[in-house]
């Protein structure tokens, strides 16, 4: 059916979002309402905090950048069949990779070479960590989530260290991270924006690579088949394992730019919240896209409007910001309802 | 149990499966339900048991109509069924497996329940031993429990889905003789199936479909040419045999070999396979022959000994050197080993040949109507039933390959598909290079092949060729005997 009106399936599309949007607004409300608070006071904070200023939509570009990079990572490793709970410590790990990049480079005058090497050493360290994880998995047989998440512990252990050891500020180590990168190793940004227009093109870039690459080739295809039944895949010539470990490649090297692009890009220092759960927020990004890639630029710069909007809540309304956090799990959880009730039609409708 | 259909209609969408069936069942007897693959047995058999809704139509249990029913209140009228596969828990012992799930008089006393496990055991000459892992037990013992505990659920329609495949002929003479004790009880017994031998020697009245609709009825003793003229629009040859060829240079050898896996393993296996050869694997299931194809397709490795493949050395090969040597490998598990849920006909194409989604939509569209596919290039593969998934694996199969292992390649065909899948198996790959098969039917590998191996416990007991092989001596070597 849908296959000949694919008008259907938007709009299918746009009612399963209208739905869940409707959903949350209720929870949310009744939830404001049960501590006192008035939902609507706080749904305007939420918006005139994200989309009220320009440099409020600069804030929520820079959250865009690295929630899109690490989701639109992580389908790569869903279409494989991976659960790459590890996002977020091959995130820290790319933002370590740029760092000592950048560190190094304090002296040498080429601002513009020394960047992008740091973005390509943070990519390269995040998907090394992957495929640390991926490896584990393949061949020490161990569930990429519990490796994943170890490793995540020990991305963090290893940002402190670094920030508390090696690393620290001349005279006293403290957590607001190492010495800050003189102003020729920041991230070109425009006159007045603090987001880099480089940072939100590449992502672009990415984005539409990605859906050539997962729709329309070949290896997007295979990953696919990967995905639905590595079993099978094996009779058709082809190495599920080598799939799997290609795929979480890729989505670490994308977290691990991401990271990259949160040192040089945003907070031009190493500091021990880099990846600020991003990671985990990229993870409730996917599920809600229902692991397609296309609504998640739209998702994430929803996510990312929350988080910032949501920081204005305690000044104005003696709100924890957490309320962004309780929104987007409901997004989540409503929208698995949403998706359930339609499966559960569908099947009664083909019997 | 006196069971009724009436004018039972079933469309999914525009398919129309079910035009019109009229069946009645008399209490106390065996009848049987043939008809070839996509006739409609399955869906018939689904909706009596609840499993799917009818479009329109009536049930009636001893002239009582029964409501659109679910599984669980067909189950409570009377209505069981005994699966193809066993609907079992291989973790849980004899008696667990017994006990579990009973809903009309829970009563959880081991003891007493292992007696009753006995007495009905008894009642139909099954030797089982309560306490054995599920495991531990062939299909047949498998089968036989499912029985008893259908039986001990007081089912008074008993269904059963082509119960002998897969069993031996001993498991089969005992099914049989429980079959006609339990009917003497005054139960219904309904044979699906699509292997006239069983039908004739059990039923006492048949039923035949053919394309959704009711061609015949027949009362015992029947008569079989009749009986295939009513299933099939012209009664199918079943020999596809050429001229034997002369063989031509080893294409496949076995050294010594061992290796685990399976029920048997497989141990000290030596042979040899030559090009033009179309060897048939006869056994009963799991007596190492799907290890056998496994090993040679370099999906398993071998314990000890060595295999050469087409020339190569299969020491450190992986099945993808296999491919690529010419070899192929066709699963018995579809869905689970063969073809890709969610992947449409087309997909499989353009992932088999490596090609685009051009490309792959005409060979999808030109592997349909060659096979006779039921379905389109753009239908998944989970929603083609049993028998076209089938022959999409077989359509699938690289066209120029030189060594082609098939475990039951006509698994879920009835006659007239099977025989010209062998048609088509003989004119790509046996001019050219060998097929080693295995089979769960007997008659097809005597039908088929040119050379035979028996398998029996994990080791090769006969390796004779066509001609000089006896029925009796190949059943009894099955069986161990």
């Amino acid at each position: 059916m849908n296959r000949e009106f694919p008008m259907g399936r938007l709009g299918r599309h746009l009612t399963d979002t209208f739905l869940i949007l409707i959903i949350v607004t209720v929870f949310t409300s009744l939830l404001l309402l049960l501590v006192g608070a008035s939902p609507t006071e706080a749904f305007t904070h939420l918006i005139s905090g994200s989309f009220g200023s320009w440099s409020k939509v600069a804030r929520v570009l820079n959250v865009w950048v690295p929630l899109t990079l690490c989701s639109v990572g992580l389908v790569y490793a869903f279409r494989s069949g991976l659960w790459n709970i590890g996002v977020e410590g091959q995130m820290v790990l790319g933002a370590i990779g740029s760092a000592g990049v950048l560190r190094m480079g304090v002296e040498s005058g080429h601002p513009l070479l020394l960047l992008s090497l740091a973005l390509l050493a943070g990519a390269l360290l995040g998907a090394a960590w992957a495929l640390f994880a991926g490896w584990l998995k393949i061949r020490g047989g161990v569930h990429e989530i519990f490796a994943g998440l170890g490793l995540n512990f020990v991305a963090i252990g290893l940002v402190l260290w670094l920030i508390f050891g090696p690393w620290k500020r001349p005279g006293i180590a403290s957590m607001s991270g190492t010495e800050p990168f003189p102003r020729d190793l920041w991230f070109p940004t425009l006159e007045g924006w603090r987001v880099s227009p480089f940072a939100l093109a590449l992502v672009i870039l990415l984005i539409l690579a990605t859906a050539w690459i997962l729709n329309r080739s070949r290896f997007g295809l295979n990953l696919k088949a990967v995905g639905h039944n590595p079993r099978a895949v094996v009779l058709f010539g082809l190495s599920s394992q080598r799939y799997m470990l290609i795929a979480i490649l890729i989505s670490g090297a994308l977290a691990g730019l991401a990271g990259g692009l949160q040192v040089s890009g945003v907070y031009h220092r190493l500091i021990p919240a880099i990846s600020s759960g991003y990671g985990y927020l990229g993870l409730l990004v996917v599920m809600l896209a229902g692991f397609r890639l296309a609504p998640i630029p739209f998702i994430a710069l929803f996510f990312a409007a929350l988080n910032v909007g949501s920081i204005q809540l305690p000044m104005m309304m003696q709100l924890d910001s957490s309320l962004s956090g309780v929104i987007q799990g409901a997004c989540v959880l409503s929208a698995l309802l949403v998706f359930g009730f339609r499966h559960l039609r569908r099947r009664g409708a083909a019997d | 149990m006196q069971v009724e259909l009436q004018q039972i209609h079933k469309r999914f969408g525009k398919n129309h499966a079910l035009k019109g069936v009229d069946l009645k069942v008399e209490a106390g007897t065996i009848h049987g339900l043939v008809g070839e693959n996509g006739a409609g047995k399955s869906t018939l058999m689904k909706i009596l048991t609840g499993y799917l809704s009818r479009t329109q139509g009536r049930i009636l249990l001893d002239g009582r109509e029964m409501a659109e029913a679910d599984p669980a209140t067909a189950a409570k009228s009377g209505i069981g069924m005994l699966y193809q596969e066993p609907q079992d828990f291989p973790p849980l012992t004899v008696l667990e497996n017994f006990m579990v799930g009973r809903d009309a008089e829970p009563d959880s006393d081991r003891d007493r329940q292992r007696q009753r496990l006995n007495d009905l055991a008894g009642g139909l000459h099954f030797q089982l031993d309560p306490a054995l892992k599920l495991e531990k037990l062939t299909v047949g013992e498998r089968q036989q429990l499912e029985l008893l505990r259908l039986l001990g659920r007081g089912v008074q329609v008993l269904i059963l889905d082509e119960p002998t495949t897969g069993i031996s002929d001993r498991q089969k003479e005992r099914l049989f003789g429980a079959l006609h004790q339990i009917r003497d009880q005054g139960r219904t017994i309904l044979l699906v199936s699509h292997k006239l031998e069983d039908v004739v020697a059990l039923c006492d009245r048949v039923t035949v479909l053919r394309h959704g609709m009711v061609t015949g009825e027949a009362q015992a003793p029947f008569q079989v040419p009749r009986l295939l003229e009513m299933m099939f629009d012209k009664p199918p040859e079943t020999d596809t045999r050429s001229e034997a060829a002369a063989r031509g240079e080893p294409l496949l050898s076995f050294d010594q070999v061992s290796a685990d896996g399976e029920r048997t393993g497989l141990s000290e296996c030596n042979l040899t396979i030559h090009r033009r050869e179309v060897v048939g694997l006869a056994g009963l299931s799991g007596s190492g022959q799907g290890l056998f194809l496994r090993l040679a397709a370099a999906l398993d490795k071998p314990a000890r000994g060595k295999i050469r493949t087409l020339g190569n050395d299969l020491g450190n090969m992986g099945h993808r050197e296999f491919r690529q040597a010419g070899g192929c490998f066709l699963p018995a598990d579809r869905l689970e080993e063969g073809l890709i849920p969610g992947f449409t006909v087309q997909d499989h194409f353009a992932l088999a040949h490596n090609c685009g989604m051009a490309t792959a939509k005409v060979l999808a569209a030109e592997a349909i109507s060659q096979f006779r596919i039921r379905g389109h290039p753009h239908t998944t593969a989970e929603s083609l039933s049993g028998g076209n998934q089938q022959r999409l694996l077989l359509s699938l199969m690289p066209p120029d390959a030189s060594l082609a292992l098939l475990e039951n390649p006509t698994r879920g065909l009835d006659m007239e598909s099977a025989r010209l899948v062998w048609e088509h198996l003989r004119r790509q790959f046996a001019s050219r290079g060998a097929i080693v098969f295995s089979s769960a039917e007997l008659d097809e590998i005597l039908n088929i092949a040119d050379r035979v191996l028996v398998f029996f416990d994990g080791r090769i007991v006969r390796d004779l060729p066509i001609g000089e092989l006896d029925y009796q001596d190949v059943a009894a070597a099955m069986t161990g005997k």
